[in-house]
């Protein structure tokens, strides 16, 4: 399988590798997938709650390079942006971003997950109790 | 000075072989000056490509201790094994229906053992145990007296277990039945003998022991019992009528060559080999922890580890050592987007399968290229463990087995 060089790029730089304390309550933590399919993305959200901006991101996957590429700019797209922009990234502008070939597509629909799950830990911390269906609906 | 190391590093030595140096000297005349067609009666082109074909013959015979006369020449190990197993299917159809294998037999055995289920044989598919090895009491609970052919691989590509084929041949004996063995990844590389194994028909391939492609061979016993088959190929009736078309001259003659190696230099390629082998597996021990072997270790081809690297997903892990030329059971490296299913049978959990990578030592390899690969693996693994949510996990003391996942 030939990778794109963006997707060799965030494998072997990853950004924004780490944890952050689950108890925290500006942090959210989306945990999605499963090891026996092969790919399983954690990604965490901190926001601030006065402007309801993420300062910051981290991520670990277990996953194919595809996976941890897509998580990896996952991350980066969240900085600075609000909660509500960041349920608007779509699985397929992670596709386009990293060139992702159709049998990839699944790491970048993971990786939505992984943002709503992230973002809905957040805001039902945060007593908002509206969330949004963490399932993304694969478009690509 | 240790020898420098030419990059890519080849371990993959089950997939295929490269060809030996002395195989191909062998070979070169066979496109040239006798470029004759065996089958050619009335002249001396066709006498002399027909007397390499019966040195061939004799060479790969003597390799498993069998007649020239019950060596078939096909053109590989797949084509040997639909040959083997349609072959009796078809011929034996009046005795009875049914065949016994094994779940973790290569595809050429059973895909041809879906299709003739779906002809109206029926066919066994044995478990295998946690060491990937058959239970022979779950072979002979699955004789029945319309059984008429087991069909059992020597040594799996994947895992590298050698089954009991002495005692499977036994029991076969024992009951009448026709045996099968699939000994492509075994022949060349420990001892293997029709007649001490009692198989009644042996597939190999001369890509897997240093020949070239294209070439294979099928042992079919002639005496006691004399196994017939019907032909999967009609045409001018080559090879006693079981497999028609042209021989592939200066094939044949390199799989000759390489048989004849094989034998010479087993014993001194198997010490030299298991050597790096251990030597492979001690240093990733001694550089990881929570790394499994798949199969049976004692039962084991001399050049074959397969591990599985917890916590690491295999094509991830493939992309670290790309250098590195290996094959993994991972889903993401497969046309399927399923994991090994070899794997899969030894009970190990889908996530172990997902996370193991199959090395291929071979005549070539050497100990600075061990060296070289077991510490790259070292430092990817230790790499992608600190960015697996999974490690993570565990290090929490989270069991992994007994959490709630989504799936997909």
């Amino acid at each position: 399988m030939a990778y794109s060089n963006k997707v060799i790029d965030h494998y072997e730089n990853p950004r924004n590798v780490g944890s952050m304390p689950k108890e925290d309550p500006n942090v959210g933590t989306g945990l999605v997938g499963a090891p026996e399919c092969g790919d399983v993305m954690k990604l965490q959200v901190k926001v601030n709650p006065e402007t309801g901006v993420i300062d910051d991101a981290k991520f670990k996957t277990f996953g194919c390079g595809s996976a941890i590429a897509s998580s990896s700019l996952a991350t980066e797209w969240l900085k600075g942006r609000t909660v509500d922009e960041a349920l608007a990234i779509k699985n397929t502008d992670i596709v386009n971003e990293l060139s992702l070939p159709p049998v990839k597509i699944h790491c970048s629909v993971l990786a939505e997950d992984a943002i709503k799950a992230a973002i809905n830990d957040y805001k039902k911390k945060q007593g908002a109790g509206k969330t949004v269906d963490t399932h993304a609906q694969p478009t690509a | 000075m240790p020898m420098p190391i030419k990059l890519p590093i080849y371990m993959d030595y089950h997939a295929t072989t490269p060809v030996d140096p002395r195989v191909v000297q062998a070979m070169l005349p066979y496109f040239t000056e006798h470029f004759g067609n065996a089958a050619s009666r009335n002249h001396p082109f066709g006498w002399e490509a027909e007397e390499a074909v019966e040195k061939a013959r004799k060479q790969v015979a003597d390799l498993i201790g069998a007649s020239p006369k019950e060596i078939v020449f096909t053109s590989g190990a797949t084509e040997s094994d639909n040959l083997a197993i349609k072959g009796v299917a078809e011929m034996y159809r009046e005795k009875g229906n049914h065949i016994i294998t094994c779940v973790t037999e290569h595809k050429a055995v059973i895909d041809t053992c879906k299709r003739l289920e779906k002809e109206g044989y029926r066919v066994t598919y044995l478990p295998v145990q946690k060491d990937g090895l058959v239970d022979l009491n779950d072979l002979k609970a699955a004789i029945s007296d319309k059984t008429i052919l087991i069909t059992i691989m020597t040594a799996n590509n994947e895992i590298g277990v050698v089954q009991p084929v002495a005692e499977i041949g036994a029991i076969a004996k024992e009951k009448g039945i026709l045996f099968h063995t699939d000994a492509v990844q075994a022949v060349g590389k420990i001892p293997f003998n029709v007649n001490d194994l009692k198989v009644d028909m042996a597939a190999m391939s001369a890509h897997k022991m240093y020949g070239p492609k294209g070439v294979g061979a099928l042992y079919v016993r002639r005496r006691n019992p004399r196994v017939l088959l019907s032909p999967i190929i009609d045409g001018g009736g080559h090879e006693r009528g079981m497999r028609s078309g042209t021989l592939n001259v200066p094939g044949i003659v390199g799989f000759g060559k390489a048989a004849e190696l094989c034998r010479l230099e087993m014993a001194s390629d198997t010490a030299r080999v298991t050597a790096l082998r251990e030597r492979l597996n001690r240093k990733l021990h001694e550089g990881l922890d929570e790394i499994y072997i798949n199969g049976s270790i004692e039962h084991r081809l001399p050049h074959n580890l397969n591990i599985s690297f917890a916590y690491v997903e295999g094509e991830s892990l493939l992309m670290g050592i790309n250098d590195v030329a290996v094959s993994s059971g991972s889903a993401c490296t497969s046309a399927s987007l399923e994991p090994s299913y070899v794997l899969k049978a030894l009970g190990a959990g889908d996530d172990l399968a997902h996370s193991s990578i199959r090395f291929g030592l071979g005549r070539w390899t050497t100990e600075e290229e061990v060296d070289y690969v077991a510490n790259k693996l070292v430092s990817v693994v230790t790499r992608l463990r600190e960015m697996s949510p999974l490690y993570e996990l565990a290090k929490e003391g989270v069991d992994l087995s007994t959490m709630q996942w989504e799936v997909h």
